[in-house]
């Protein structure tokens, strides 16, 4: 789960990371009043918009603003309308929000990150002088110029570690010591929080020597949040994707694709593969959905539905292996999903494993236009001639 | 021989009165497992069908000698069960629970360090040694007994390469789901070290997907120490970037873990690997023969 930038800034202050004073705003009025009080102690403030997506600078999502009635008119220019930025994809994101934020005196930018790092199984602490940057784009041009520490999780993080980062980043005496509270707060911020991944980029040193998350990401465990329902509130639905969404409430996987074959799998790995080879087979899949290793009825049902809901969807491959389920219960599911909601396109059924004989003569003989499989790319083969 | 597991493996099932803990232990025992006892705080002293039910899991080991576990308990305490398992001294813990937090296995995963106990998964379809032990929730009947050392990241997928290998007329010496986490008990090239030493293994498949880079790792030790003919397939080389697909661990992030990386290692190793989940028996016959 993600959430805004407002919000992980937020959490991060609750932690000790010093972050600029801002103030969220919905409407251009709130926007001016938020920037008023801003320039009050400086000559310029910022408008950030929010939305789940980087690259909002790029994009014009945030600008600097001289006086209240700038800050409202860009406020008034962002809100409502949709920011598309290389992250976003091209249908863009609409944006509900801003963040009114006061200007600081910028000396460095510096970047500072953590993440589970999966070949340690530990976290890792990452931090680089090319602040500002996406850190993909250092760890492919100058991979040298970024450190790394790992956390040993039985003692936890310790000073020498982050006076590493520090010193090896160039502070300055005066600077290191808050660059130790921050990022010691950052790692009791993660770990307190769950956290899959923090990105503060860029963290900057102010012209006065302090250190300044001017930019927060904060990905969570999802695995994690039910032990964590203040963040569970933080969630955006309308940042989501509708479809997953739904999927998720019948507790099916599903991932929205660009494709034209809507998708229905149980296991997650089996579901990549049948995508996989849809694409061998020269169309694409509209859909990742893992129905998981039940595939009972109810969720088949909920299943057709929600890839009916995609408009480019115009043919259906099923994809069962019955292992301790059988086939031939999954047919009768299929059969009455089939029923219940109507699918009025190809549908494909390949079912194998325990009973699969017995399902595809129950599928066949039940008088509905479904096409059956032995074999995956037997599969494959008939959805895609479906569509041709 | 197999490894990890054969008809002398004594399993208990911590977690074992709940609906998946029972359904699977019975289903074990029909396979043929020695299932020798069970553990469910609160529940000790009754029993599951003839299996005698313990509080602890120290006292189960003590009572049954069990060597094996195999964890059903909810992912909010499935940590706890492990380091349980661990500390009691069970040599191999297989853990099927799903949706385990990730930081609790980085704690899981440095508390084992130096400990005689190796974890397989989570989130994971468990050990089988066709014919002698199934410890996890695979279908049983579409195994059979064979040379074939089977590897995987997932659990349908290794199905349908099982069933592949068994329609070939092939059969399987044991089959490794390691799961789909992030962070798990047991890599790939761990599996492959145990195939490559033993003598019924005469070939292996593994099956990787999208994330992380235990493919390739894997696919630079074969290149360095495995004689044997191995096949491979990677799901997810249609996956976009950023997207998690459905397991914890199959995300490409940050331009890192794609299906491409990982079937160039693994080619360059000198693995058989295959485009087309559906080739994957015969791309192993390719690779014996």
């Amino acid at each position: 789960m993600n959430i805004h930038e407002y919000q992980a800034k937020a959490l991060l202050a609750k932690f000790g990371v010093t972050v600029p004073r801002s103030k969220i705003a919905f409407t251009q009025q709130e926007a001016e009043e938020a920037a008023k009080e801003f320039l009050a102690d400086g000559p310029v403030c910022v408008v950030k918009a929010q939305i789940h997506a980087g690259g909002r600078g790029k994009a014009g999502g945030v600008k600097l603003a001289k006086s209240a009635e700038e800050a409202g008119q860009i406020a008034k220019e962002l809100l409502g309308n949709v920011l598309v930025t290389h992250q976003t994809g091209p249908e863009g994101k609409e944006v509900q929000k801003v963040l009114v934020e006061e200007g600081r005196n910028i000396a460095r930018e510096l970047y500072l990150g953590m993440v589970v790092d999966r070949g340690t199984q530990r976290v890792c602490i990452m931090a680089s002088t090319e602040g500002g940057v996406e850190i993909e784009e250092v760890a492919e041009k100058t991979p040298e110029k970024i450190l790394k520490e790992y956390v040993d999780p039985a003692i936890g993080i310790l000073p020498y570690q982050a006076r590493k980062v520090a010193f090896g980043l160039g502070l300055e005496k005066k600077q290191v010591g808050k660059a130790v509270k921050l990022i010691m707060a950052l790692y009791q911020a993660f770990l307190t929080s769950d956290c899959a991944m923090v990105e503060i980029n860029p963290l900057v040193v102010t012209a006065e020597d302090d250190l300044i998350a001017l930019d927060a990401k904060i990905g969570f465990d999802d695995s994690a949040l039910g032990r964590h329902k203040d963040i569970e509130e933080l969630r955006d639905l309308s940042e989501e994707d509708e479809k997953e969404l739904a999927a998720a409430r019948f507790n099916l996987n599903y991932v929205s694709l660009d494709g034209s074959i809507g998708c229905m799998v149980n296991g997650a790995g089996l579901a990549m593969a049948t995508m996989d080879i849809i694409k061998l087979y020269g169309e694409s899949p509209a859909n990742f959905l893992d129905v998981g290793g039940g595939a009972n009825a109810e969720q088949v049902t909920a299943a057709f539905k929600i890839i009916m809901r995609d408009e480019n969807v115009k043919a259906i491959l099923v994809n069962i292996f019955g292992g301790i389920m059988r086939c031939d219960i999954i047919a009768e599911g299929i059969i009455q999903a089939a029923k219940d909601v109507g699918i009025a396109m190809p549908l494909v059924v390949r079912l194998q494993g325990t009973n699969a004989d017995a399902g595809r003569k129950i599928l066949s003989e039940a008088g509905l236009n479904i096409i059956t499989a032995e074999q995956m790319s037997d599969a494959a083969e008939k959805v895609v001639a479906a569509i041709q | 021989m197999s490894i990890l597991i054969d008809k002398n493996t004594k399993v208990i099932c911590q977690g074992i009165t709940g609906e998946q803990g029972t359904f699977h232990s019975r289903q074990m025992v029909e396979y043929g497992t020695q299932m020798v006892g069970g553990v469910t705080p609160g529940k000790g002293g009754s029993s599951v069908d003839a299996i005698p039910v313990f509080n602890t899991v120290e006292e189960a080991v003590r009572k049954t000698e069990a060597n094996a576990t195999v964890i059903y308990v909810p992912p909010p305490f499935a940590a706890d069960a492990i380091v349980e398992a661990v500390d009691a001294g069970i040599e191999l813990v297989i853990c099927i629970t799903e949706g385990i937090p990730v930081l609790d296995m980085v704690s899981v995963k440095r508390f084992m360090e130096g400990k005689n106990s190796r974890l397989i998964g989570p989130n994971c379809p468990g050990v089988i040694t066709p014919d002698e032990c199934k410890i996890g929730i695979m279908p049983g009947h579409i195994h059979r007994k064979g040379s074939i050392g089977i590897v995987s990241r997932s659990g349908t997928l290794t199905y349908e390469a099982v069933d592949q290998v068994t329609r070939l007329g092939l059969g399987q010496s044991t089959c490794v789901g390691i799961g789909g986490d992030p962070v798990n008990g047991t890599n790939f090239i761990d599996v492959i070290d145990l195939f490559n030493q033993d003598d019924e293994t005469e070939a292996i498949i593994m099956i990787g997907e999208i994330g992380g880079s235990a493919e390739e790792e894997a696919a630079e030790f074969i290149r360095r120490e495995v004689k044997k003919p191995v096949a491979g397939f990677i799901a997810g080389v249609s996956a976009p970037p950023g997207k998690r697909m459905g397991h914890a661990g199959a995300i490409i992030a940050g331009g890192k873990g794609t299906a491409d990386e990982k079937m160039e290692a693994m080619r360059s190793a000198g693995i058989k690997v295959t485009d087309s989940p559906a080739n994957m028996g015969t791309t192993l016959q390719e690779a014996l023969a």
